[in-house]
């Protein structure tokens, strides 16, 4: 029963951590439809400069001088390397992403010198706790409330601010809403901050959990992260966040099923037969609105 | 006829190339004292021998994504089926009980090797012909099994738009490097750790009865194999088929009601190149002497990708020019951004270890964002046109 609880409890605690990176995905697509490759690796970068300011700084200084860079680089990534290609075909927009994903990955491994580093402890967050008989920090416990705060903010700020109807203006038609006074790049600006912001609250959340950061670590994560959005039908926010959470929770039972059965090596490879079913069975997603194409 | 006439340079062109290949390769054979370039050690047929093996995979890709229009990031999981294919089935039984020691031994104990060396011999002639149908066999199945993997994939994925279909080739790939990754298949596909043990590229320089090597042909044989492979890849690009796929990447609309099967044209396209690729992993395994998941990430399908950029999307000479491109930049000529040099005294900045990779990126960048075009655009190297240009020049010269 602890072992259950603990499985569980770590389960909805990486599935909060991938919706948050989700929603960066989700809200890109829903605008650019773009699958934003680089979102991964800016997820990386954030938590290794989470490394490097810790180092020399308090927390309360490093840890929003982390949110602000990270803030910087995407929307820097946008403008950069998206922004050129607004009226290229969505193929080389993709490639510009893998390129931005390549450029982030070798540089971190430059700065880094290839080697695994190791998060700070964040007092309080990786402090332990006892629920119900387990051990966890108390990350683990702060991750879904968190969640579901900033969650519940950003759907304000979609439903009920100027910025947030125009978010949605773009990701309905992206032409008319520029003829209805929209101006397009700062909305896909502030999508990628946002997105950015909330990468970087995830990477803290994260990595306090995990044992190293090495350049690729934001690979996989960020994939994970986009299959969730795919799963909750992507451009919705609230599927993203279920789909996250479904996917964390399915992915630490996986890992904690006995090691006799020796399945753990397919806990990544189970998010991608998720994928792979869900697109068959239901392209658009859990609550995503069915794409007719016009001829 | 006309055709025919136009192709009958191109041949000529990729003979003249092989046989150079091989002069190169024996140069140091015959004339002593050459620079270190020229030495069978050096990094200059290192380079040749990956970008070869590359240049076959980014072509696969090409026809795929340039030519087909359909993004598919599937590629490293073809070749890896290519690449286990190969290497299970050319272990010598002799040497499994070594390679599969943590599992006791392989399920089965077939080897091709084994098998045409029975009816040849292992030994000069025979051997030499035992050891070329074996590899050509299991190249030709490793190129099989990835092309019927990519049959039972396709007929889900391949329904799904753009990019959808990019993750889910992607989400494919790592699902395959997880299975073969999975201790209880350890039986045959030695789980994480690496088969070897199986025939080389080194495996076909001739040699004399002392152990000399006569006639180097370990750089030939990957050009040879990538050059026919490639070969016929243009050829079916050529066809009617291959007009069928540009239609479908011009648009998928117009061509079905002009008649062409979206999902059947879709289809050949994808099996064809995943064959290819297939075939492709099968000769990286021979180039790296191993075959191992771990090597064939999204990273290497990210960096396939690349170079079908770089040399043009929709170009087959363009992607063979950016592999050599690529991989001597990458292997050779921008080694020295990765270690400390000095320019007399002076340190120059920057320099250390990783320095190559992110120079590397940038201009890949800068590619991608300002010469969308690549190297050749959607143009081809005309080797006919070229000779003629030449003969004019020459005759208005004279």
């Amino acid at each position: 029963m602890e072992y259950v609880i603990s499985v569980l409890l770590s389960g909805i605690s990486v599935g909060g951590q991938y919706a948050l990176i989700a929603i960066g995905y989700t809200l890109v697509y829903g605008i650019l439809r773009l699958i934003n490759f680089a979102h991964g690796d800016v997820f990386m970068v954030a938590g290794l400069m989470g490394i490097y300011f810790t180092a020399t700084m308090p927390f309360s200084v490093s840890i929003p001088l982390v949110l602000i860079l990270t803030v910087v680089l995407g929307f820097t990534i946008e403008r950069a390397a998206y922004k050129p290609l607004r009226s290229a075909p969505r193929m080389s927009v993709m490639i510009s992403a893998i390129g931005v994903s390549y450029l982030l990955q070798n540089t971190a491994t430059y700065i880094t010198g290839g080697q695994p580093m190791t998060y700070p402890v964040i007092p309080f967050l990786s402090d332990t706790v006892n629920v119900a008989g387990t051990q966890t920090k108390w990350v683990v416990i702060v991750t879904p409330f968190l969640v579901l705060l900033l969650v519940f903010a950003l759907t304000m700020l979609i439903n009920r601010t100027k910025v947030g109807m125009a978010m949605r203006a773009v990701s309905k038609d992206f032409e008319t809403s520029r003829l209805m006074g929209i101006k397009i790049n700062s909305v896909i600006s502030v999508t990628f901050i946002i997105g950015s912001a909330l990468a970087a609250v995830g990477s803290v959340l994260f990595f306090t959990n995990y044992p190293a950061i090495t350049p690729t670590a934001g690979a996989m994560p960020g994939l994970k992260a986009f299959v969730a959005a795919v799963f909750g039908g992507i451009g919705s926010i609230p599927g993203a966040v279920i789909g996250a959470f479904l996917i964390g929770i399915c992915e630490t039972i996986i890992k904690g099923l006995p090691s006799a059965w020796d399945v753990s090596v397919f806990s990544d490879a189970f998010t991608f037969a998720l994928l792979i079913i869900i697109l068959i069975f239901k392209p658009q997603g859990l609550f995503g609105e069915a794409a007719t194409d016009k001829v | 006829m006309k055709q025919s006439r136009k192709s009958f340079p191109v041949f000529i062109g990729i003979a003249i190339l092989l046989l150079l290949v091989i002069l190169l390769e024996n140069l140091s054979a015959f004339i002593p004292n050459l620079p270190q370039v020229f030495q069978p050690t050096s990094p200059l047929f290192t380079v040749l021998k990956k970008a070869a093996v590359y240049s076959l995979v980014a072509v696969s890709m090409n026809l795929l994504n340039g030519f087909t229009g359909l993004f598919s990031l599937g590629q490293a999981g073809f070749m890896l089926l290519g690449a286990y294919t190969y290497a299970i089935l050319m272990v010598p039984a002799v040497q499994k009980e070594q390679v599969y020691y943590l599992f006791g031994g392989c399920a089965f104990d077939f080897s091709l090797l084994d098998m045409f060396e029975g009816i040849f011999g292992s030994g000069g002639a025979g051997g030499a012909i035992a050891m070329i149908l074996a590899c050509l066999i299991a190249l030709i199945l490793a190129g099989c099994v990835a092309g019927f993997f990519s049959y039972l994939i396709g007929i889900p994925v391949l329904r799904l738009k753009s990019d959808y279909l990019a993750i889910a080739t992607l989400g494919f790939a790592e699902i395959l490097r997880a299975i073969f990754q999975w201790q209880k298949l350890g039986k045959v596909t030695n789980g994480a750790n690496m088969i070897k043990g199986f025939p080389t590229f080194s495996n076909f320089n001739i040699t004399n009865g002392s152990g000399e090597t006569v006639l180097r042909l370990s750089t030939f044989v990957p050009f040879l194999i990538s050059a026919l492979c490639i070969l016929v890849i243009v050829l079916l690009i050529n066809s009617s088929y291959g007009r069928a796929f540009k239609s479908i990447r011009d648009d998928e609309i117009a061509a079905e009601a002009m008649g062409v099967s979206l999902f059947k044209h879709k289809m050949m396209s994808f099996v064809i190149s995943s064959f290819f690729a297939g075939v492709g992993g099968a000769l990286f395994a021979m180039y790296v002497a191993n075959a191992q998941a771990k090597a064939f990430t999204s990273v290497m399908t990210y960096e396939i990708l690349l170079i079908v950029v770089i040399g043009g999307i929709g170009s087959v000479s363009g992607s063979v020019i950016a592999t050599f491109l690529y991989v001597a930049c990458s292997e050779w000529w921008l080694r020295f951004l990765d270690s400390e040099q000095y320019l007399g005294s002076f340190q120059v900045p920057l320099l250390r270890n990783g320095f190559r990779m992110v120079v590397f990126s940038i201009v890949i960048m800068v590619i991608v964002l300002f010469f969308s075009q690549g190297i050749m655009g959607n143009r081809e190297i005309n080797i006919g046109g070229l000779l003629k240009k030449i003969s004019k020049r020459s005759e208005r010269r004279s």
